[in-house]
């Protein structure tokens, strides 16, 4: 067994996820057998091989994409606000943070 | 639905120029269609007919001035509901993104309207695209217009679904590890994932970013052609977009196909095929020969790491970019005593059993002391998949491969086991983790009658060559033996 319910609850906290106590033991058995296809990968010899981090420039020059970062108008803050679950213009409200 | 006509990129344009149609009366066509069709297929999951018949009734005014028509003009198409819509509800087929409406169009999108195309709607997908049949959306599953009772395929189901049933000429979708190009094999239509850094991925909602690609779905490789010219080329908002030369797809698809080299890896036709989905593909590579390409059998050793591979890089990027949907900025909140406890209660409430899982696992992929054994080890051995096609594409023009072990499956038939559905996915992720173009073209169906696909892979950018393959055998009649 390569994952046991307390790494799943542990694993949860990270991801900040709630489960509900089914979903806790059912996870357990997927991701254990999940895990166990991916120990596959302790096969192959990476000893000398560089991770691919990235795709377009892998053994390219990375600047060629990237564009000048200057500050360029945008008014959509209302927009995007008028999205949120709650919100005092100009800000997103949240549940207090800090008690006093 | 038998008696309607089958639509076309050309036979629009055609059918817009000698005056037959407007393009207000074709878009109503569609919208009377999907009224019919879609509480069948589940397909769409939102309609923009306020957004289409603005858009109809400007093409008509240019018709009516006797202007050039731009290249898309009139030409009804369905969006995958990852891709942000200005104004248009966009989901990602999850609960939390239930009321969702973007501020702005994606890139993909705006080129798509500017080409004079008429977006229809959103298609309904696997939530954040994750999954293989379309049955993880929270809307409900999508049905295969060829055999409803069976699958559609995943994650762009309901784009595939919608145009094999005609209720839109072409679609958009996107591929993370086979999302475009297997729905596309089990509803019977051409289905292209471009080259990484291709097309702008500005306003896609991400799921994997070193894999994403947003690509077409169609009815011919014509189509697939002209909507890829249209949505590709560098985009200044998207920073890993390529800066690369455009080539002229339609003059590149009529060039002779004799002498092409063609790859056949033995690593793609082992064990757990499905012996008629093998009959046909194996017909399709014999089709190939006698149109004059060249056969040249490859060994591509890494492809069974593939799926290890793909399953730890996939969920440790997702876990990573859905960590942005916490109830603060947009979609679900359910709130909670403090912020910690907001987030858990949104998240656990707002996504489903798939993103869950695929959450867990790359939080777990990433976590303290497993980052090495698991993440950067995938890395690594993504770096070998990736050579193996390097190495390959020295030899060779294409690779040519089933797109699927399988053609569609039953509703529900997999849903309970999560592994094996990941498995199905063997021969589309290899691609995504190379970065390379592919594309699935129909080749045939089985005896029950289901569509079988065979995919053809290029080296990166070589679209052309990958669409001058498709478009070849197209001709030649492989997509209907």
């Amino acid at each position: 067994m390569k994952i046991s319910r307390e790494d799943v609850l542990y694993v949860a906290e990270l991801a900040h996820l709630e489960l509900e106590e089914s979903e806790v033991e059912a996870l357990r058995g997927q991701l254990d057998a999940i895990l166990t296809h991916i120990d596959k990968l302790k096969q192959v010899d990476v000893s000398a091989v560089e991770p691919m981090a990235q795709v377009l420039h892998s053994g390219a020059s990375p600047e060629a994409a990237l564009r000048d970062d200057v500050v360029r108008p945008s008014d959509v803050a209302d927009a995007v606000l008028e999205q949120a679950p709650e919100a005092k213009k100009p800000y997103f409200r949240v549940p207090k943070v800090i008690q006093r | 639905m038998s008696a309607a006509k089958q639509w076309t990129i050309p036979s629009v344009r055609e059918a817009l120029e000698t005056k037959n149609i407007s393009a207000r009366e074709l878009t109503v066509e569609f919208y009377s269609r999907i009224e019919k069709r879609n509480p069948e297929l589940n397909a769409f999951l939102a309609l923009s007919p306020e957004r289409a018949y603005a858009q109809a009734d400007c093409i008509d005014a240019m018709r009516a001035r006797g202007e050039t028509l731009p290249a898309l003009a009139g030409v009804p198409v369905a969006i995958k509901d990852v891709i942000s819509t200005r104004g248009i509800r966009t989901t990602c087929g999850s609960r939390i993104l239930e009321t969702y409406v973007p501020p702005y169009d994606a890139t993909a999108v705006e080129r798509l309207e500017s080409a004079g195309a008429i977006i229809l709607g959103k298609t309904n997908c696997d939530e954040f695209a994750m999954g293989s049949s379309n049955e993880n959306s929270a809307y409900g599953p999508v049905r295969n217009p060829v055999a409803t009772d069976r699958v559609p395929g995943g994650s762009s189901g309901g784009s595939a679904a919608a145009v094999a049933a005609g209720l839109a000429v072409a679609a958009l979708g996107t591929d993370t590890g086979g999302s475009i190009r297997q729905p596309g094999a089990f509803c019977g239509i051409p289905a292209m994932m471009p080259t990484y850094g291709r097309v702008s991925r500005y306003g896609l909602i991400a799921f994997a970013s070193s894999l994403d690609r947003i690509g077409p779905l169609t009815k011919t490789v014509h189509d697939a052609a002209a909507l890829l010219a249209v949505i590709e080329g560098h985009d200044a908002n998207d920073s890993t977009s390529a800066n690369v030369p455009r080539s002229d797809y339609f003059e590149e698809m009529e060039k002779p196909i004799r002498g092409m080299r063609i790859g056949i890896p033995a690593e793609y036709f082992g064990e757990g095929m499905d012996p008629e989905v093998r009959a046909k593909v194996e017909a399709g590579i014999e089709l190939m020969k006698r149109i004059g390409c060249q056969p040249v059998e490859l060994r591509m050793p890494h492809t069974e790491y593939a799926i290890a591979t793909y399953y730890i890089v996939a969920t440790a990027e997702a876990s990573s970019n859905l960590a942005r949907f916490d109830g603060v900025r947009y979609g679900l909140r359910v709130t909670g005593d403090s912020l910690r406890e907001m987030y858990k209660k949104t998240r656990g409430r707002g996504f489903g059993p798939e993103v869950k899982r695929r959450i867990m696992l790359g939080t777990y992929a990433l976590s303290s002391g497993y980052y090495d054994a698991y993440y950067l080890r995938a890395q690594k051995v993504r770096t070998l998949i990736a050579r193996d096609f390097m190495l390959a594409f020295e030899k060779v023009d294409a690779i040519v491969t089933p797109t699927s072990p399988s053609p569609a499956f039953l509703l529900g038939e997999r849903t309970t086991d999560p592994l094996s559905m990941y498995l199905a996915d063997i021969y589309t992720v290899t691609g995504s983790l190379a970065g390379i173009p592919g594309i699935s073209v129909p080749c045939g169906t089985t005896s029950k009658r289901l569509p079988v696909g065979l995919q053809i892979f290029g080296t990166r950018f070589a679209e052309s060559r990958v669409l001058q393959l498709a478009h070849a055998f197209e001709q030649a009649g492989g997509f209907s033996f």
